[in-house]
């Protein structure tokens, strides 16, 4: 249809003028952003983009961690069906960078400045070979707390600084008859937590060379066993019915006041935001005990592919809405992150928000932002599903000692590198 | 089928007669040309395809195919893989999960199709009706039967919470959570979407079962549970023939299901080889292994259905 349109204009008006007045005006944009405030971060998107007349055409393939959304991409890309843009992680994009399939935003980026105000640790995977190739939407951080204020207030308990606290705060909740921690027990958000935990465990030093390094020493040491162990008593403050529970489920049980607390990373903020709920006054978000001053990150990217040239004006539209600081802005407000350049303001932000700016830009120049190896920022796909297995398979009883799954871990990676 | 044979073989005739008109020469083409398209469709689809992820099995490919030939690195580690019990690997649970549940469901829907088969069959009133009802499971997607049957056996949603709401608080049944237990919600929710259909087989081999047979056997004095035993079932082989290839391959491509019910089970203990495959072909982006363990699957099938095949049809011409 496209085609015979282009042809017919072209034999009317020459074929330059044809090319420029047929480009779609429209964004084909895979993700996974399907629950309630991650939909309505997206939104704000699409509105901008309908502001300069861009159509959406929204492709969203639901489940957490993106794993169903990533198979989907992988059957569009093989097909030659490229999207404009994809949610994409970490790892994802440096592959499909590799394979050869993405396009190029070096030029609105250097007209736009982006690499003097995007943080130089994500750009390692926005930039590949010297080209742009994404287009980082958001940082989030995986070590933080989400507590349900009016349950911190019956049983009295105050912020926990340090991992013993954490455990003396739960032991209250538990007294109190309340779940003392949400976790839902699927494989990425029992490794989400582990990171917080080998975090908090070892320090930022430790958290490096064990899991962005891959170090076999660190990976083997006491230190990681003592994490694992730690991560078991985490475990038994847990209700019976963990067990595959969905992430966002696990947050409405703090939202609601059956849990105390869950550990998960800021897009839980985005389902307090969805519930109308404030911080400080309904919740309270502490990093997690022992882990101040650290952030554990992950990013939304839109990977950008190499679609037609008619195609593309609109791509260079979304890149440059993306990464505007009105956007970065108003996105990041309600999805709970924290925008993915250091320049923008954190006028509109809540109490969260602007400690997770002013801690982002902290551990930017301190040299303690590290990637989240639960999420894909730690190391390749292959190492992260590796680990998230083990963690998993701990937790819910198949590894039974952290000697064990001390020694499974570093079989694991070692398979799979 | 049977006209397409006919025609072929009247081909050599007709050719031989010179001066054949044109449209008889196209009449006795038409059907190797209207097969054609499938038949290239299946070659390049399944065969080529098969052909294909064996190659792929040979090779380094992650995320994407690679064309390099590396050896059998893939199979030596699914091969060491296979003899991790403990802690299990992945595909150590995944082959253990379908032995397990392969067996169990195979076997118990087959003993509780032919069960109710035999009851609806003395002539019952009502038959018009209990026969849907028992049918009606089949025309389920195993997504939507995963599904209910997941708040089904939810302790916090289903069996075990209305239970307790209604006074026995001691009851307890969490097999959906619990590791070593959830293939077996798995075989439950399995048998019971298609034990309805089994009974149906078998409900049709018995009403072809000629009454004669049963009246001679029963003025020689044979009890009812003699003649079942000695007479029906063995009457019935051809539908157990028929209703355990239907099995076999459901069982094999019960995917859906464990997704759908356990999304995996915790720490991934409801895996099944056809999960494996997913997981590390798509999501963990080792397509070699993945593929690997797709090549190993048919061979299974094969060493399995290849033989049972035969032994069954080689006695047809008698």
């Amino acid at each position: 249809m496209l085609r015979k349109l282009l042809i017919g204009t072209a034999l009317g008006s020459g074929l330059a003028f044809a090319a420029h007045a047929q480009d779609v005006k429209e964004v084909e944009m895979l993700h996974w952003w399907t629950s309630g405030g991650e939909a309505a971060a997206l939104n704000v998107l699409k509105e901008d983009l309908a502001k300069q007349g861009f159509a959406w055409k929204d492709v969203p393939v639901a489940g957490g961690g993106g794993d169903a959304a990533m198979t989907a991409l992988k059957a569009m890309v093989a097909a030659g069906n490229y999207p404009t843009a994809s949610q994409m992680l970490g790892y994802t994009v440096l592959d499909y960078a590799a394979a050869g399939v993405m396009g190029d935003l070096t030029e609105a980026a250097v007209k736009e400045g982006w690499d003097k105000s995007v943080p130089a640790a994500l750009q390692k995977f926005s930039v590949y070979d010297g080209k742009w190739v994404a287009a980082p939407v958001n940082v989030h951080s995986v070590n933080w707390l989400w507590i349900n204020k009016a349950v911190m207030d019956k049983i009295g308990g105050t912020e926990p600084k340090t991992f013993d606290e954490f455990v003396a705060l739960l032991d209250k909740a538990k007294a109190a008859g309340v779940i003392p921690l949400a976790l839902g027990g699927q494989n990425w958000q029992e490794a989400t937590m582990f990171d917080s935990v080998v975090l908090s465990t070892g320090g930022p030093e430790f958290y490096k060379k064990a899991f962005n390094d891959l170090d076999e020493e660190q990976l083997k040491s006491d230190t990681m066993k003592k994490s694992f162990d730690n991560l078991a008593k985490l475990v038994t403050y847990v209700d019976p019915n963990f067990s595959g529970r969905d992430w966002n489920l696990a947050t409405a049980m703090v939202i609601k006041g059956d849990a105390l607390v869950q550990v998960m990373g800021d897009w839980a903020k985005g389902e307090f935001n969805a519930a109308k709920k404030t911080p400080g006054t309904d919740f309270l978000c502490y990093r997690f005990p022992g882990t101040d001053g650290s952030v554990v990150y992950n990013s939304d990217m839109f990977g950008m592919f190499g679609v037609p040239e008619d195609r593309k004006a609109a791509q260079v539209a979304l890149a440059t809405a993306t990464l505007s600081k009105s956007f970065q802005s108003a996105f990041n407000v309600v999805k709970g992150s924290v925008p993915a350049r250091t320049d923008v303001p954190d006028t509109d932000f809540d109490a969260c928000g602007k400690k997770g700016i002013a801690d982002l830009k902290a551990a930017n120049e301190g040299g303690t932002l590290f990637g989240s190896l639960a999420q894909g920022y730690g190391a390749p796909p292959a190492v992260a599903n590796a680990y998230k297995d083990v963690v998993s398979k701990f937790v819910h009883g198949q590894i039974k000692t952290s000697d064990e799954a001390v020694t499974q871990l570093v079989n694991a990676i070692e398979d799979a590198k | 089928m049977t006209t397409v044979t006919t025609q072929i073989k009247l081909t050599p005739e007709h050719g031989a007669r010179p001066g054949v008109s044109m449209r008889s020469r196209l009449q006795d083409a038409l059907p190797k040309i209207v097969l054609a398209p499938s038949f290239a469709i299946t070659i390049v689809f399944v065969y080529g395809f098969i052909l294909w992820t064996v190659y792929l099995s040979f090779t380094n490919s992650k995320t994407f195919p690679s064309y390099a030939l590396t050896g059998p690195r893939a199979y030596q580690r699914l091969w060491r893989w296979t003899f991790e019990s403990d802690p299990p690997s992945s595909w150590y649970t995944s082959i253990i999960n379908m032995g397990i549940f392969g067996f169990l469901y195979i076997f118990i829907c087959l003993a509780l199709g032919l069960f109710l088969a035999i009851l609806l069959d003395q002539k019952i009133r009502g038959e018009g009706v209990l026969r849907p009802i028992y049918l009606y499971p089949m025309a389920l997607s195993f997504i939507v039967t995963g599904v209910a049957w997941k708040w089904f056996l939810d302790p916090g949603l289903g069996l075990e919470q209305t239970l307790h709401q209604w006074g026995w608080t001691s009851f307890h049944f969490d097999w959906i959570k619990n590791k070593d237990f959830v293939i077996y919600t798995v075989v439950i929710a399995g048998v019971w979407q298609a034990s309805g259909f089994i009974m149906a087989m078998f409900l049709a081999g018995l009403r072809g079962i000629d009454g004669e047979i049963m009246k001679a056997a029963q003025i020689d004095g044979a009890t009812t549970f003699q003649l079942y035993r000695r007479i029906v079932i063995p009457l019935l082989r051809p539908v157990f023939l028929s209703a355990f290839i239907v099995l076999a391959h459901l069982a094999i491509k019960s995917y859906d299901l464990v997704v759908a019910l356990t999304s995996g089970g915790p720490g991934g203990s409801a895996w099944l080889p056809s999960n494996f495959m997913y997981e590390y072909t798509f999501k963990r982006n080792e397509m070699a292994v993945g593929s690997a363990s797709a090549v190993i699957m048919l061979m299974t099938i094969t060493a399995i259905i290849v033989p049972y095949l035969y032994s069954e049809l080689r006695e047809k011409p008698r």
